[in-house]
């Protein structure tokens, strides 16, 4: 079982967070065109290999933090918060 | 007595072929399809020799007479989702575009052992999803009558008919997820996976597609804005037309050619029991314990779960989603209890917000992509590979897949299938 670090609470199993997606995703303006917001709302790099995510412990402390973790491999391969910029 | 015809890769298979190939032992029987080395340039390239792929090709032929066509696949045909799903077939779906696309496809199924002259043993055994609660039987009236406005079978079942018809499930009043009535779609029911990759194959090859395995894109070949071409493992080869039908891989292809999709891959997992005798003979879903299970012709337990919710292009499965869907289908049918797993796989899965497929045009000029089906794509082999064909060969979308193009996510055009989809992606 994959296990992440939440920076307050330890090492803990996957089962107690939740995956948000890829991270620190630059809103755009509210007023920027269709596509711009489309690209903004769905559109992903999805790498097959390194992916900068989200995580929430949800059933720890309820707090966000930032992973770099393998997508092949689920090797997590640093731990940051949700304000640092990636490692 | 001779057995030459035996050996003709475009042989129809009949009961005397049949006969003629036990009376040579079955050593004459040709492969069923021809594999091939990669030509330098063909009209169409199709990359992915799943599904999909193999039935784009076929139907590129058989439809639009187009035979100088190419499948590259990365590993071998229908090793991908193709081999990994747990071959259900329906058509159950609430919108009507998406009613139109899966009904085309269930009907392609029903007669596609004749089409292709290869058995894929396809059992209209039915399917039911169950309904735990007033709301469950709610949300199902509104979904049988949209699917009947739409033309697609459906009937709402009480739990004294969903107990006639899976004695397995625990109906009683204290079950854990108490029975109140289902869902069903009669004219759903399984295929056998291989058989549709190999028909497709088959049927193919037969009309001059070339099928080329162990050959991966590694990128494309783009000139004055157009693609015409790509980069393989086996030198490069190149094309009028590009089609991607890569599943889970679509981002990775997509990145290659320099464009981004609304897809995250993750990995969907599924597993099987040992063989038993028959004991359920339909498919049964649960929304609310997020899987499903069925028996296959060999008699085994064959058991979906739900996603395992973070991006993975391992084709593995966590064992909490696992175990949770097997607590699930534990408490669904308590007689399963004993039974021990055999195999434990997953597969890498297109999902897209909507959960309803892409299917035309990509930001490059000749490089088309069919992708998006998320957990769903076995059902669609059939329709995907009948309007990629399309689109590849005219230039123009498939009515049926003219809802379906990637610029809905900016045009904000979206079908949203997510409650159709039959279990909670």
């Amino acid at each position: 079982m994959m296990q992440l670090n939440c920076p307050w609470c330890g090492v803990r199993d996957e089962p107690e967070f939740v995956c948000g997606g890829t991270t620190q995703i630059a809103r755009p303006a509210a007023a920027c065109a269709d596509q711009e917001w489309g690209d903004y709302l769905f559109f992903r790099e999805n790498p097959k290999g390194l992916h900068r995510e989200r995580w929430r412990h949800t059933y720890g402390c309820g707090q966000w933090f930032n992973v770099v973790r393998n997508t092949m491999t689920h090797e997590i391969l640093a731990v940051y918060g949700m304000q640092e910029p990636p490692p | 007595m001779s057995w030459k015809h035996l050996r003709d890769t475009k042989q129809k298979y009949s009961l005397l072929t049949l006969l003629q190939g036990a009376a040579s032992r079955h050593r004459e029987w040709a492969p069923a399809w021809r594999d091939a080395q990669p030509k330098p340039a063909y009209d169409v390239i199709i990359v992915g020799g799943g599904g999909h792929g193999l039935a784009t090709a076929y139907y590129l032929a058989k439809n639009h007479g187009l035979t100088n066509v190419a499948v590259l696949e990365r590993g071998w045909i229908g090793g991908g989702n193709t081999g990994r799903n747990t071959t259900i077939v329906r058509s159950n779906y609430l919108y009507p575009e998406s009613a139109r696309l899966y009904d085309f496809s269930l009907k392609l199924y029903e007669n596609l052992s004749q089409a292709l002259n290869f058995n894929i043993m396809l059992s209209q055994r039915g399917l039911i999803v169950l309904a735990h609660s007033r709301h469950d039987l709610e949300s199902m009236s509104r979904w049988a009558n949209a699917m009947r406005m739409n033309g697609v079978d459906a009937d709402l079942l009480t739990r004294e008919q969903v107990k006639h018809l899976a004695p397995a499930l625990d109906t009683s009043s204290h079950a854990r997820y108490p029975i109140l009535g289902a869902l069903t779609q009669a004219r759903a029911g399984t295929a056998r996976h291989d058989a549709v990759a190999w028909g497709y194959a088959r049927g193919a090859s037969a009309l001059g597609v070339d099928i080329v395995q162990n050959c991966e894109v590694r990128g494309f070949i783009e000139e004055a804005g157009a693609t015409v071409g790509v980069d393989t493992s086996l030198g490069q080869v190149r094309a009028g037309k590009v089609g991607i039908a890569a599943a889970g891989h679509s981002s990775v292809l997509a990145k290659l050619a320099g464009f981004k999709l609304p897809v995250t891959s993750y990995a969907l997992q599924a597993m099987v029991s040992e063989p038993v005798k028959p004991m359920l003979n339909t498919v049964v879903m649960s929304a609310a314990i997020g899987s499903y299970a069925s028996q296959s012709d060999k008699g085994e337990m064959v058991i979906g779960g739900p996603l395992d919710l973070f991006p993975s292009y391992a084709q593995r499965g966590s064992f909490s989603v696992m175990q949770d869907a097997i607590a699930g289908t534990l408490a669904l049918f308590p007689s399963f209890s004993r039974l021990p797993l055999l195999r434990q796989w997953a597969g890498i899965v297109d999902v897209v917000r909507d959960s309803s497929p892409i299917i035309g045009r990509t930001p490059l000029k000749n490089l088309y992509i069919n992708c998006g089906w998320g957990t769903g794509g076995f059902k669609a082999i059939p329709v995907g590979g009948w309007t990629f064909a399309h689109v590849l060969a005219t230039g123009r979308d498939h009515e049926l897949a003219e809802p379906f193009q990637l610029d809905r996510f900016n045009t904000g055009r979206l079908i949203d299938e997510a409650a159709g989809s039959g279990i909670a992606h």
